[in-house]
């Protein structure tokens, strides 16, 4: 036995197996250090979102009342509320994703479960990634082009949606398709086996249980087609546009990312509560939608079926 | 009892239920089956042994065109199920209707167990709860499942145990339906690949009874890693090693005087 320990030299004692080495207690160290970085990194995050959000409702805390959304603009911009801008707003996202969710859903849809991998798809998905990188001012000049004189939609409502719907394509179908390969291929397979049709196996086993990750990327959507100016800017955007005697998609309206720019740069003399509480009331619209996504992914992941 | 086996030889054309002929598949450049002939007769049960990598699965992808969805696979050669090339088949749903398939990994699909065993007879047109309830009944009992989920037939399929979902994959093979009419129900073509590796052996001795007793309406194909199931239940063995059919023949000549030493090696576990 003791000829057999000096053989080999183990760093610890028979007597005491768990008492640990210079080597492991460094490796402890070393574990503590990196946790506490890395939670210091995702603390960061955290602060400047903080930062922000108190930074401008403190700003726009006198215009935080009821009437300041449900009221239109008055007084050449310098009083009253944001009510046109809002729903506006609200108008352009319904439509663009009215038109972006059953393309990006479809698409994706095809090139997930349909498509096989040749030349032809892989110019898609090309395409697709590449839509993505434009940046938004360039879809601004390409709905100009392409809907407002080509498709002589004008500058309304229905010309600025098609083009936010351009713009949030590209991310809808990226993330139908990680959706749908989040699905087991092995319940694809089962299916076939048992003589089912590709659509058939889609209709009953994939898409019930991708269908949460699809929503959450489309409702991901809401806030950028909410928040973007550039697209918006020249298919339809307008200065002012009382809505009091309703909409129309072939009219021009009003935006509250648009109206934040005007009343910040355009227009003098407005309270500085407003501007803020403008940004409050845009940035919150988004928050409470990307808060409702996550929350809905939550609940259907609860629900997972493997 | 005694029933007289057609051996490979004796082989008509009404008693051969699938026929490979000069089946050559490819992966991309690996060669998966090399040159197989092979008639498999009507309502017997058929083994089929080889050390893995063989081409055992491949063999039963051919069946039922569940092979041309890897999209690097080719097929040169004929396989005909009841006289006619499966290539020809313009309906591929309709041959894998008649084909039912058990794989080794369990997939339950993440529905009830009842729907599970459900799903193939809805998808071919058969709604008739009556009539469903009845064949799931049937297709439970038959795969040794039903008595440990009677009670919880909502239970999700993915929820059960390994072993619980093999025997369900067995039931839903045997669910197949052909149309919405209810007697024609159940598979003529039963693929078991590997079945029972799940399966403790007392559950298995059952399933292997219900084998015996099911071969009288459908041709059953059972491939195994387990030499003695194959020497207990097929009628006809054939041992595949590295993509090549070394041997067919009845089983009791395969396991007792087979013409190739390989085989001898194999089953008595001489091989390597």
């Amino acid at each position: 036995m003791v000829e057999h320990e000096s053989a080999i030299a183990l760093p610890t004692t028979a007597a005491h197996p768990f008492v640990s080495t210079k080597f492991e207690q460094l490796k402890l160290r070393r574990e503590r250090t990196y946790k506490y970085l890395f939670l210091g990194m995702a603390i960061m995050l955290v602060v400047p979102v903080l930062a922000i959000l108190a930074f401008l409702t403190i700003k726009a805390w006198p215009s935080l009342t009821w009437s300041f959304i449900s009221s239109n603009p008055a007084n050449g911009m310098t009083a009253g509320g944001i009510w046109a801008p809002l729903f506006g707003t609200f108008l352009l996202v319904l439509c663009s994703l009215l038109i972006a969710a059953p393309v990006g859903v479809l698409a994706g849809v095809y090139l997930n479960e349909y498509a096989r991998d040749n030349w032809g798809t892989r110019i898609i998905n090309l395409a697709v990634v590449n839509l993505a990188g434009v940046p938004s001012i360039v879809h601004g000049l390409f709905g100009l082009g392409a809907f407002v004189y080509f498709a002589q939609m004008r500058k309304s409502l229905i010309a600025a949606s098609c083009t936010v719907a351009v713009m949030t394509l590209p991310v809808i179908i990226a993330s139908t398709k990680e959706a749908l390969a989040a699905v087991p291929m092995a319940f694809r397979v089962a299916c076939w086996n048992m003589g089912a049709s590709r659509w058939q196996t889609i209709r009953t086993i994939v898409l019930p249980n991708s269908i949460s990750g699809i929503l959450t990327g489309v409702i991901l959507q809401v806030s950028r087609a909410a928040g973007e100016t550039a697209p918006i800017l020249f298919t339809g955007v307008a200065f002012y546009i009382n809505m009091d005697q309703g909409f129309a998609l072939d009219e021009k309206f009003m935006a509250l990312s648009f109206h934040l720019f005007t009343i910040s740069k355009q227009v003098q003399n407005v309270p500085e509560s407003i501007q803020y509480g403008t940004a409050v009331v845009l940035i919150g619209l988004v928050l409470v939608v990307n808060s409702a996504s996550i929350a809905f992914r939550i609940y259907l992941r609860n629900r997972k079926k493997w | 009892m005694v029933t007289v086996v057609p051996t490979p030889e004796t082989l008509t054309e009404h008693n051969t239920h699938i026929e490979f002929s000069d089946v050559t598949v490819r992966y991309g450049n690996d060669v998966a089956l090399d040159n197989i002939s092979l008639k498999i007769p009507r309502n017997q049960i058929f083994g089929i042994i080889g050390p893995a990598n063989s081409g055992k699965t491949t063999l039963l992808t051919c069946i039922n065109r569940t092979l041309e969805l890897e999209p690097t696979a080719s097929l040169n050669g004929t396989v005909a199920v009841a006289g006619q090339d499966v290539m020809t088949m313009q309906d591929v749903y309709k041959l894998r209707r008649r084909v039912g398939m058990v794989f080794p990994l369990p997939v339950g699909l993440p529905m009830s167990v009842y729907e599970n065993v459900a799903y193939a007879p809805r998808m071919a047109g058969l709604h008739d709860k009556d009539t469903l309830d009845a064949l799931v009944h049937k297709c439970l009992q038959q795969a040794m499942l039903w008595d440990e989920v009677k009670d919880r037939m909502n239970m999700l399929g993915t929820k059960l145990s390994g072993g619980q979902q093999q025997r369900l994959t067995i039931a839903r093979a045997l669910s197949l339906t052909q149309d919405a009419r209810p007697e024609n129900t159940g598979p003529e073509i039963l693929c078991l690949d590997e079945f029972s590796i799940a399966i403790d052996p007392v559950t298995t001795m059952k399933i292997e009874d219900v084998l015996l007793e099911l071969k009288k309406s459908m041709t059953i194909i059972l491939v195994t890693n387990l030499v003695q199931q194959a020497h207990r239940l097929a009628d006809t063995t054939a041992f595949l090693n590295d993509s090549q059919l070394i041997e067919v023949g009845e089983t009791e000549k395969i396991f007792s005087a087979p013409d190739q030493t390989m085989t001898l090696d194999y089953v008595t576990g001489d091989f390597g």
